[in-house]
């Protein structure tokens, strides 16, 4: 073997083991993640951390009972706005639209989805704190259910869209129309994956934190109604972790743990059901 | 399009102007719940033009080139942050590709299909984490490994070159970048990985035939073919690193000026807004809060639209090679 | 055939083989082949692909590989320059030698330099003509002895394709026909000056008139190269091969010259497939 050719297998096992190396640290970010969480937060769970009001720092026995309630209420409205529109543009998009129209409407779905959280927050501030003049659970939910339906649709459609064909014409073809056909042929046969897109989604926006700094705001007690200020658990996590309260911190860490514990369960709870049918939506 | 001809053994034609009619009522309503996304979009857009209005009327376009921001005297301009919300995403990109790319030519190339495919699903779970859960572990990790460890060394390396001198914080510019590229390597890894999947084994045998190595030929032949859908996968990322808001507000230092070195603190477009935006007094700092919105948006609309421009143009080149 | 040496044979004992002897038939059973698989055994998997394959190549001239479809001939020929070893799960038992030497325990890329490969479609990189005849000499390190340039043109017209390029080589090599990129395919191949050319169904994919030309192309280089062709039309083996072989499910059934093939096969099995009654 020449000098040179010595030198091109030294470079070719140089160079494809530093991408190996590449891949190894990639991928451990996610492992060093999960780490430092556990490591740091799992002694600040408690039966207190998910019943209890926050204390003030230096007393003991506080929790975030009402910032995980707080999440789970402006989830769950922002779900309620979000979910069905997307579904339904979703539909739009797979089994309806012209042209020119399903072109528009996909463009500003993905325009709407790329859109910074933290100006989807300025938007629902506009729209609702101002007017109102106070900040609200509802604005918040407003911002969230924004972030969830170019995602729903997307994913919608995707799912809708790998139905075969053969399916839509059979049942056509047996005198059902086309709304009878989405709705009892189409749909239930995508159901796993559109279920899946929704969840994913769901969990994807309980994890922002931006839009919801100037709209939902936050609080240090229960909040009781849509239109109360209302904590929540990412905010919580972002206030106390820039506080300067040792206490303050390890109770971000161990809402963070929480946090990253119910979004990965999610996702990967989703990506199991959907391994035995097509990749998901980016 | 039901006809009424199809509906065999129930042929009555009421039936089946009542079905044609159930299709309608289903398409109008399935097309206001599409249009409201149009509308929607619209109206961000529209609220973000009005209530930017007084800040934008008083500073015209030197808004985007002002380095002052200074609430007290009501003078605002956009370009530290412009600066820093570029500069940490420029970081990001410079440290994500390379390990992205060499992460994703691992995957593609040299990993058997079952480790690859585990490989990659554990890369994109990343793409779940939540930024805030990012920033409380930039706050808390990364800030003292950059301040003890990384830093110093970068310093006494290089600290003659002015990126690299001052004094050192832990937080600013260089950390922000840091997490960042945490943040997009599964955008990088995911889009690169799947482009590099899509060459045809014909290209790499070509190169091996010729008696190139294994990188020769990854190198030479493969990472060129998946050029297109490798730069996507970095406008992707682009994209997210900018609009990026929690992990960077975290780690940045939130300071409102220019500064050469990496390691001073800085501030970034959507880290100013989360900041100051409920302790904004006075129409013309809200408006000049929400007009930084507005430059973000537009900002990542064009990066955003190359993206989408680069995965076209990938696909459509895909089917012209294939002849 | 004089039996050439089973082991590895020490570089200094190979016999110099005459590259320019005449073709005399006497000069052609006395010298060694080029290149000689013996007793191959082949595994895609647990499926066994080859059947004990044994086969001998003489230098400069045409082999073509002949059967029907999944007999194997495609195999057989990605084995002779280890391209095969790019498949996950496959394994290769017994012996290929070039020159005497056992190529399957030499290095890899040395012995891909020495024996080419044309595919079945054209696959040129997506770069201009130039780059892609200059690629191997520049990894090969053959830039220094000669100019780019000359080592383009000299391809170029081995491979017939020069004229029809010489005023574009900039241009990318996608906008040439197909026949026109299989061509260049060729040239690229050749710009090594590799000792052997592999060429798996290399017409397959191009119309006749385009095929025309590769054949010719083929017959011109041949003094300067051992070929071995794999083809599923028949008449192309008559064309261009002196000698044909003809597999069937994985295994060697018969391997002559390509006169005795068509016209007076000794197995059977070569008469029906030469005949038509299958494949």
């Amino acid at each position: 073997m020449t000098v040179r050719d010595k030198r091109r297998k030294t470079v070719n096992f140089v160079m494809l083991s530093l991408c190996a190396l590449c891949a190894l640290i990639t991928v451990s970010t996610l492992f060093v993640i999960l780490g430092f969480l556990v490591y740091n937060g799992v002694t600040s769970l408690s039966f207190d951390f998910f019943t209890k009001l926050p204390k003030p720092p230096g007393q003991t026995g506080g929790g975030m009972g009402n910032a995980i309630v707080g999440s789970a209420q402006i989830v769950l409205v922002a779900t309620v706005i979000g979910l069905p529109i997307g579904f339904f543009t979703g539909i739009y998009l797979a089994e309806y639209g012209g042209k020119t129209m399903a072109f528009l409407v996909r463009y500003v779905a993905d325009l709407l989805n790329g859109i910074p959280s933290i100006v989807i927050g300025i938007f629902a501030w506009t729209v609702i704190v101002v007017p109102q003049h106070h900040f609200s659970a509802l604005a918040g939910s407003l911002a969230l259910s924004l972030m969830l339906i170019p995602i729903t649709a997307r994913s919608t459609e995707q799912f809708l869209l790998e139905v075969p064909r053969s399916m839509r014409e059979g049942s056509l073809a047996l005198g059902a129309n086309k709304w009878r056909t989405i709705a009892r042929v189409i749909v239930p046969a995508a159901r796993k994956g559109i279920m899946t897109g929704m969840i994913l989604g769901v969990a994807r926006i309980s994890g922002e934190t931006a839009p919801l700094l100037f709209t939902s705001l936050n609080n240090q007690y229960w909040s009781t109604g849509i239109s109360e200020p209302t904590s929540s658990l990412p905010v919580m996590i972002f206030y106390r972790a820039v506080s300067p309260y040792d206490d303050f911190h390890q109770q971000a860490w161990a809402a963070g743990l929480v946090l990253l514990a119910l979004v990965l369960l999610a996702n990967i709870l989703a990506r199991m059901v959907i391994s035995r049918g097509a990749s998901l939506p980016r | 399009m039901a006809t009424s001809s199809a509906a065999i053994g129930t042929g009555a034609p009421h039936v089946a102007r009542r079905r044609a009619g159930g299709d309608e009522v289903a398409y109008l309503v399935v097309l206001v719940f599409a249009a409201s996304i149009i509308v929607v979009t619209a109206a961000i857009v529209w609220q973000l033009w009005v209530h930017s209005s007084p800040a934008r009327e008083k500073f015209g376009f030197s808004f985007l080139s002002s380095k002052l921001w200074n609430p007290v005297t009501d003078q605002f301009g956009a370009w530290p942050f412009i600066y820093g919300t570029v500069l940490t995403s420029f970081l990001a990109l410079l440290i994500s590709v390379p390990l992205g790319v060499g992460a994703a030519i691992y995957l593609s190339e040299l990993a058997e299909a079952k480790l690859s495919n585990t490989l990659t699903f554990l890369v994109e779970l990343l793409a779940a984490v939540p930024s805030v859960i990012y920033g409380l572990l930039a706050i808390f990790t990364l800030i003292p490994l950059m301040r003890d460890y990384v830093d110093p060394a970068l310093q006494n390396a290089l600290g003659f070159l002015p990126i690299f001198s001052g004094h050192i914080y832990g937080l600013g510019y260089l950390t922000a970048g840091v997490i960042l590229a945490i943040m997009t390597f599964p955008f990088i890894i995911s889009v690169s990985r799947e482009a590099l999947l899509a060459v045809p084994r014909e290209q790499r045998e070509a190169a091996l035939a010729l008696g190139a190595t294994k990188w020769e030929s990854t190198f030479d032949a493969v990472l060129p073919f998946a050029r297109l859908g490798i730069l996507g996968s970095v406008f992707l990322a682009l994209a997210r690193a900018l609009g990026e808001t929690m992990a960077v507000t975290m780690v940045i230092g939130n300071d409102p000026g220019v500064h050469a070195s990496l390691f001073a603190p800085g501030y970034s477009i959507a880290a100013v807004i989360a900041n100051e935006f409920t302790e904004a007094t006075g129409s013309t700092y809200l408006s000049a809060l929400v007009e930084l919105g507005l430059v973000l948006f537009a900002l990542t609309i064009v990066i955003n639209g190359l993206a989408q421009l680069m995965i076209i143009l990938t696909t459509r080149k895909g089917s012209a090679k294939g002849g | 055939m004089s039996p050439s040496p089973q082991t590895a044979v020490k570089p200094q004992q190979i016999p110099m083989t005459p590259t320019t002897t005449p073709d005399t038939g006497r000069a052609m059973k006395t010298a060694q082949p080029k290149m000689r698989a013996a007793n191959i055994n082949f595994y895609y998997g647990k499926f066994r692909a080859l059947h004990d394959v044994s086969l001998e190549f003489a230098t400069n001239r045409v082999t073509a590989l002949i059967g029907p479809s999944g007999c194997g001939k495609s195999t057989f020929l990605r084995n002779l320059n280890r391209i095969n070893e790019t498949l996950r799960d496959t394994r290769i038992e017994g012996e290929i030698t070039l020159d005497g030497e056992n190529i399957l325990t030499k290095d890899v890329t040395e012995i891909r330099r020495r024996i080419g490969m044309v595919f079945q479609r054209p696959n040129p990189f997506p770069k201009s003509i130039f780059e892609n005849i200059v690629y191997g000499p520049k990894i090969n390190g053959m830039l220094k002895k000669s100019t780019a340039a000359e080592i383009v043109e000299k391809s170029l017209k081995r491979a017939a394709l020069w004229d029809e390029v010489k005023d574009k080589l900039h241009d990318s090599a996608y906008a040439l026909s197909g026949g026109q990129q299989q061509r260049l395919c060729i040239a690229r191949a050749l710009a090594v000056d590799p000792e052997v050319l592999l060429l798996d169904e290399p017409c397959s994919a191009l119309d006749p008139i385009a095929t025309a030309k590769i054949e010719d192309l083929l017959v011109g280089i041949k003094s300067q190269c051992t070929i071995v062709i794999v083809t599923h039309n028949m008449q192309q083996a008559a064309r261009v091969a002196d000698t044909t072989g003809f597999f069937l499910l994985g295994r060697l059934i018969e391997h002559d010259k390509t006169d005795v093939i068509f016209k007076n096969p000794s197995k059977k099995e070569t008469e029906d497939y030469i005949t038509g009654r299958f494949g």
